[in-house]
């Protein structure tokens, strides 16, 4: 339910958080410091406070939390405070002799004002490695979670705003009404998570105040799955597999694996291990063990019920396939070879079915591939280096992670960002203090040393110099300028 | 004419050459870009007439602003080229260990770029560079206001490049509207902030990132104890000098002390007269106003009655010829129209302050600009300008140079646009990082999966924590 008396309240909230950016204290080091050390106390004091939202929210086991939202945070923080002056600082930039310039460097700056809209699926995660980055950057911002996980949305509102400090930083509740609010100011930045439809929105109404977005949208990440022969190898394989896709978010995550590609004659061994994977690490019964995490809402969970109803996908389920609608629950399901031109291989599933496409030869997953939207991420078991090579080089996606699964997300030295259809802009780490900044370059010159040539009035022998500059013939110019050589 | 029709069409022929992956191959963007080099050392007459045709363009600006700074980009990129498209090695943490990673570039598909008409051959094909070495394909659609360059732009990359890749689309907005119907996987925009908004808004509906180069009130602080005269040169040579004030860098506005302008006057005053002589609109080395809408906007700006008494140098003006003389006015009113927009014409208003650390507060209290510039010897105010002024970049005693670096990105922020160029830039913009990260099967941590316990919970906090000592105890049950 919505405040009306909030909603009131968002021009004058922008108005407060433009005054603190404009006093320039949000640009000291020591302030960004103290932010950043503040939500370092949020996530360690308010640990139980996260799980339980959490498991209000998403049913996440606290392991999974810790693993997936606290534990990267931690990190990123930690990794933030400890570069921030390096960050903070200018790049000097080596010049050629013959620049005009005598010396420069890149500066970086806040953007100013800046609006983070989050998502439900890792709703603190996300909030937080966006806030991050904005923080050490300089910036004033507005977060709004997700109103789909309303109790992290609470804790993020209640007790995180709590540690912050209000006059810059904001977080404000609320559904699509205050998101349709918020877009209708001015910012000097937005960031979005969520959806393409949504992200449509987000940059149509970015493009009347000319404000940069950065989108962290879907898709539908495959896994191609090579044929393995050593059992070690199988059983990491499967336990990668089953971890990246039932083991997140019952696989309501933008990097799980959406669909397995694999090869005819491997298909049946493969789905023998993860049918055995599936049950020594999730077992069983998936409510009675409580270590996956359940549909978000009704909606989703009707949305993925007509998924499985289709025509031709029910009959394609090998394994699972069990709804408790009760309880939003969903067993971990295997489906091999769906139609093709089913929702389930349209869309972006967003939950615990695993469909498993066969191909005559694993390098076809090379052209499946490049025939959809590309997608966050794309995931490849093999031991094949010459695989690898055609893989990395003749697809296009996010990233591409070999031999693993989500890993990439804690990996701090690489960017983490979409192409295509799933998004533009990166952050984690160096990249999200970059996202939230502007790098404005800052030349000098002295007086000394002027070139009379530079000026007019134009005439044939300023005309020539100019052309052995350019050409880097600095013999040229000298004679000319002395005088000894004709143009 | 290009119709909905022809735009389509030709975008879907230029996906099929990009999905063929011949784009990707070193060869071919090599190749091509040694094509556009080709093209700015054999027809430079024909580009330097057009640019006299458009824009009366002195041939000096002609070769040094336009043809030169192409040539330039594409020499750079040639010599770059494979430093750039190497994959870059990237540190991995404990927390990925063990593993390797690196950011591989790869193009980003199908590029629009849409350029403006100031330096209408520069402009077009600068960008253009960055894509082609970037391995992207095409279309290249030049401003239509500069009708000669267009056409020699179309006729010479038709000629010259690999047209199933780089196709020019000339035409006005009807030709334009229907390109930003298509699906690109990026845009690139040279212009102004209204058109910018349009551009953004087609972008949205296929979520295509863009890049946007545009205007703004470029200020240029002048203090006392400098070396005027060289000062006044380079006031004149980035504004004058540069297309008749008609440049998104050039000096907008100047900001000075009340006692100082009188100085300032005086020295920008006798300098003009030694670059153009007396009679400006007579002297060969001004360019033109591109058209005669433009003019008569420019005269407007002159004829504002809150101005007309604030003119200190210039006024004249010769509209059969489209030329401007160079005008000073000091002490313009805040709310005359030559302070609402970008000038964008040889217009120079002068404003005084008591003091010149004021002029930071009034420079801030606009949008910020693409370039702003400082005169000065005094280290304390540089410090704070830079500190306290935002802007797409700065240069400090000089104007406009540092946009021929081509170490240093170029672009604006705000209002002034989004994203940059130049240099390795321009191959970044048209370029997705591709992350990749490779992990062998050998090295695992039964922590991360189900079953869920305390035991993997204490191990998993400290390895995120980077906690040597804590993964031992976690590890041995302590």
């Amino acid at each position: 339910m919505e405040d009306p008396i909030h909603e009131l309240d968002l021009e004058s909230d922008l108005e407060e958080l433009r005054k603190t950016f404009k006093s320039g204290k949000t640009k000291e080091e020591s302030w960004r410091k103290s932010q950043l050390k503040a939500l370092l106390s949020f996530l360690e004091e308010q640990e139980d406070a996260i799980f339980n939202a959490l498991m209000q929210d998403l049913g996440k086991h606290p392991v999974e939390a810790y693993r997936d939202e606290i534990g990267p945070l931690i990190k990123t923080v930690n990794h933030a405070l400890q570069n921030l002056k390096k960050w903070m600082s200018s790049k000097k930039i080596p010049l050629p002799v013959v620049a005009f310039p005598a010396t420069a460097a890149l500066v970086p700056e806040p953007l100013g004002v800046v609006l983070v809209l989050s998502s439900w699926n890792v709703p603190f995660g996300i909030s937080l490695e966006a806030l991050i980055g904005a923080i050490a950057a300089g910036n004033a911002v507005i977060l709004k979670p997700s109103e789909v996980s309303p109790s992290s949305s609470s804790v993020l509102a209640d007790v995180m705003q709590t540690y912050l400090d209000s006059e810059a930083i904001k977080v404000i509740q609320g559904g699509p009404s205050v998101g349709e609010k918020l877009l209708q100011l001015k910012w000097d930045k937005i960031f979005f998570t969520g959806s393409k439809r949504v992200g449509r929105i987000v940059m149509a109404a970015a493009a009347n105040n000319l404000t940069p977005v950065a989108l962290e949208l879907g898709g539908k990440c495959p896994a191609i799955v090579d044929s393995l022969s050593s059992s070690w190898d199988k059983k990491m394989a499967a336990k990668r597999i089953i971890s990246a896709k039932f083991g997140t978010c019952a696989a309501q995550a933008c990097i799980a694996i959406d669909y397995i590609l694999v090869q005819k004659n491997f298909a049946p061994t493969l789905v023998e291990l993860l049918k055995a994977e599936i049950l020594s690490t999730l077992g069983e019964d998936i409510k009675e063990t409580n270590f996956m995490a359940r549909i978000v809402n009704k909606n989703h969970f009707s949305r993925l019920r007509n998924l499985l109803r289709e025509p031709g996908v029910e009959e394609s389920i090998v394994h699972g396939g069990k709804l408790d609608e009760d309880n939003l629950l969903i067993e971990p399901t295997l489906l091999v070879d769906p139609p093709l031109k089913a929702g389930i291989m349209v869309e972006e599933i967003f939950g615990p079915l695993l469909p498993i496409i066969t191909l005559e030869k694993i390098e076809d997953s090379i052209d499946f591939t490049n025939a959809n939207p590309r997608a966050l991420a794309i995931y490849v078991f093999t031991n094949d280096k010459k695989l690898m090579k055609r893989l990395t080089s003749e697809t296009s996606s996010g990233s591409i992670v070999y031999n693993d699964a989500i890993i990439q997300y804690i990996a701090e030295t690489l960017p983490f960002g979409g192409v295509g259809e799933c998004g533009f802009g990166r952050y984690h780490g160096k990249f999200s203090f970059d996202m939230f900044s502007h790098e404005k370059t800052v030349a000098y010159r002295g007086y000394l040393v002027d070139f009379w040539f530079r000026y007019p009035p134009w005439n044939e022998q300023k005309m020539w110099l100019f052309k052995s500059a350019y050409r880097f013939n600095y013999l040229g110019v000298v004679l000319i300028m002395l005088g000894l050589k004709k143009s | 004419m290009t119709t909905e029709m022809d735009a389509e069409a030709a975008v879907k022929e230029l996906r099929a050459t990009f999905s063929s992956g011949k784009t990707r191959a070193l060869e071919w963007r090599v190749s091509q870009l040694k094509a556009l080099l080709k093209i700015t050392e054999h027809h430079e007459e024909e580009i330097v007439q057009a640019l006299r045709s458009d824009l009366n363009k002195p041939e000096f600006e002609a070769f040094v602003h336009e043809i030169s700074a192409v040539s330039a980009a594409c020499k750079f990129a040639l010599k770059e080229l494979h430093r750039w498209t190497k994959p870059e090695k990237v540190k991995t943490s404990i927390t990925t260990f063990p593993s390797k990673a690196e950011i591989v570039s790869e193009p980003l598909g199908v590029v629009l770029v849409i350029s403006a008409w100031n330096y209408p051959f520069l402009l077009a094909l600068d960008p253009v560079v960055g894509a082609i070495a970037a391995g992207n394909v095409v279309v290249l659609k030049p401003s239509e206001i500069a009708p000669a360059t267009s056409s020699v732009l179309a006729k010479l990359l038709g000629e010259y490049m690999d047209t199933s890749a780089v196709k020019v689309i000339e035409g006005a907005v009807p030709e334009t509207t229907a390109l930003l119907e298509q699906k690109w996987d990026k845009i690139f925009y040279t212009g102004n902030g209204k058109v910018g908004r349009i551009v953004l808004a087609a972008a949205a509906k296929h979520l295509t990132p863009v890049v946007l180069e545009l205007g703004g009130k470029c200020p240029a602080v002048v203090d006392t104890n400098i070396e005027l005269k060289v000062a006044a040169r380079r006031i004149i040579s980035g504004k004058w000098g540069c297309n008749s004030g008609q440049t998104c860098v050039s000096p907008d506005y100047i900001l000075t002390t009340k006692e100082y302008a009188p100085k300032l006057i005086n020295a920008l005053t006798c300098e003009l007269e030694k670059f153009y002589g007396k009679d400006p609109l007579q002297s060969n080395d001004l360019s033109a106003i591109v058209n005669s809408n433009h003019f008569d906007r420019l005269a407007r700006l002159i004829d504002d009655e809150k101005v007309s008494d604030k003119i200190v140098y210039g006024g004249q003006r010769d509209k059969s010829n489209l030329k401007i003389a160079p005008t000073i006015m000091l002490d313009v009113p805040a709310d005359s129209l030559i302070m609402s927009d970008e000038i964008f014409g040889p217009l120079l208003p002068i404003l005084t302050v008591n003091k010149i650390e004021d002029s930071i507060s009034e420079i801030n209290a606009k949008a910020r600009p693409l370039a702003a510039y400082v005169f000065t010897n005094d280290k304390k105010l540089k410090e704070e300008f830079i500190k306290n002024v935002s802007a797409g970049g700065m240069l400090v005693n000089d104007t406009t140079l540092h946009l021929t670096v081509s170490g240093l990105p170029f672009g604006g922020v705000g209002e002034s646009g989004m994203g940059s160029y130049h240099g390795k830039f321009s191959f970044d913009a048209f370029s997705h990082k591709k992350a990749v990260l490779q992990r062998s099967f050998a090295g695992d941590l039964s922590a991360r999966y189900p079953p869920y316990t305390s035991k993997k919970l204490k191990l998993l906090k400290a390895l995120l924590k980077g906690d040597i000592i804590g993964i031992f105890r976690a590890l041995f049950g302590w």
